[in-house]
């Protein structure tokens, strides 16, 4: 029970947010019902900025200490991290076609979060590039510490700087909480422990499934 | 880190840069070939938009092109050598200032050119030299230190693309937004003036992020 106490959590937080997402009312806004994506749609990037700063302190720690483990944790989380980016792409393009009329509007968030995808797609290319794994982990840890200041600017400076954004918020504060409703944020704030949690439950399977793997492979050559 | 040694290898690749005249002469055609096709292509009917968007573009992969030889033009030996004899920090400073004198060369030659082919729609020029400068010397030291990235693995030129683009899309943008402001008034307004701090807030902490950095790669 003690160790495992938060993934009980994050899935009864989840169940909450998924039943009381959708039986709640909400506010009656010009979008509709479809308003309650910001439960699901907003999760996936607090998720995906959780485990890239996981990742982010895993290079450092690597850079600092020098042991392989750190750096496993850290291409793991990156994997995990793009894995949750592409959900939130997906999740808002789905919402778009229905607010905006289009998949893909021509918003600085938007943008951002492309640029940032991008560049955790090249740190992942780089890995694949350098075949010595000692080199690999200390260049691709260097590369990884330039990427997140990269998602920092592009998905938490630069889109609430500009003011001609088509999300909430812009401007004057936090896009993701804005001016939600009260009733919203019963389940708005459990929704994004709840998935943060859960991101944090995947990378911890991955990286202990690639921590049996590296054991089997290691038995196999002896 | 020491002046000394900064001054040394600074003057060092001076020298070999004036001896083979190669990076400059290359990067110089590149870029009048480029902006020739350009021309041949707009017959001379080109809008401010469209303006911005090629020079920028072809300041882009000029500035790749010449800094990606940045560690690969001497021998991985020879690196060792410098490696016992300066210190890590020294030596990625020295390249830094060596490719920033480049880029701000390469922007001043390709604006010129543009001038020369494209005509001169630029309203605002103090603010778009100032842009020019401050871009230039982003360019400069994001892209030493992803040649020294990608330069430690095997296939160097394809990587230097793949990894320097989606990092220097932050200066690039800011800086197109500089240069339609310009493009547009004479005036530099509060806008302009964000976007150069920006500029360089952003160079700083790369610079501070390379300096941190580099003896990790450095060590081999």
């Amino acid at each position: 029970m003690r160790n495992y106490w938060w993934k009980i959590l994050s899935i009864l937080l989840l169940l909450y947010a998924i039943i009381a997402g959708f039986t709640i009312d909400i506010p009656n806004t010009n979008i509709g019902d479809t308003l309650r994506n910001v439960f699901y749609h907003v999760g996936m990037w607090f998720a995906m900025l959780a485990i890239m700063t996981v990742s982010f302190i895993n290079s450092i720690k690597f850079i600092s200490k020098g042991e392989i483990q750190y750096d496993t944790k850290a291409k793991e989380g990156v994997l995990v991290g793009v894995f949750f980016g592409l959900l939130g792409i997906i999740t808002g393009m789905v919402w778009a076609t229905f607010t905006w009329g289009e998949p893909w509007a021509n918003d600085p968030h938007l943008n951002g979060a492309a640029v940032s995808l991008l560049v955790y797609f090249a740190y992942l290319i780089l890995r694949s590039a350098i075949q010595d794994e000692e080199k690999r982990a200390r260049i691709s840890a260097v590369y990884n510490i330039f990427a997140f200041v990269i998602l920092i600017v592009f998905v938490g400076v630069l889109p609430r700087l500009s003011t001609d954004t088509l999300h909430p918020g812009s401007g004057d504060g936090n896009p993701a909480f804005g001016d939600m409703d009260a009733q919203m944020r019963y389940v708005f704030y459990p929704a994004i422990i709840g998935w943060i949690l859960l991101s944090m439950w995947v990378l911890e399977l991955r990286i202990r499934y690639r921590k049996i793997e590296n054991y089997l492979s290691e038995k196999e050559l002896d | 880190m020491q002046v000394k040694e900064i001054r040394a290898l600074l003057n060092k690749d001076l020298q070999l840069e004036l001896k083979q005249k190669y990076s400059i002469n290359s990067i110089v055609l590149y870029v009048f070939s480029t902006v020739f096709v350009a021309y041949l292509s707009f017959q001379g009917d080109i809008e401010p938009r469209s303006w911005n968007v090629m020079f920028w573009i072809i300041l882009l992969f000029a500035a790749v092109n010449a800094a990606s030889k940045s560690f690969v033009q001497e021998h991985p030996s020879r690196h060792l050598y410098y490696y016992t004899l300066a210190a890590p920090q020294s030596v990625i400073i020295a390249k830094i200032i060596y490719n920033s004198i480049l880029m701000v060369l390469i922007a001043v030659v390709t604006f010129v050119i543009f001038q020369l082919f494209l005509g001169n729609l630029i309203i605002g020029t103090a603010l778009f030299i100032v842009g020019l400068i401050l871009g230039a010397l982003g360019f400069a030291s994001t892209l030493t230190m992803v040649a020294a990235i990608s330069s430690r693995s095997d296939n160097n030129f394809a990587l230097m693309a793949i990894l320097s683009f989606p990092l220097m899309l932050p200066f690039l943008l800011s800086l197109m937004k500089i240069s339609n402001i310009a493009l547009k008034t004479s005036t530099i307004d509060l806008e302009a003036l964000q976007l150069l701090g920006f500029v360089f807030g952003l160079n700083i902490i790369v610079i501070m992020l390379s300096y941190i950095l580099f003896p990790y790669l450095w060590r081999d």
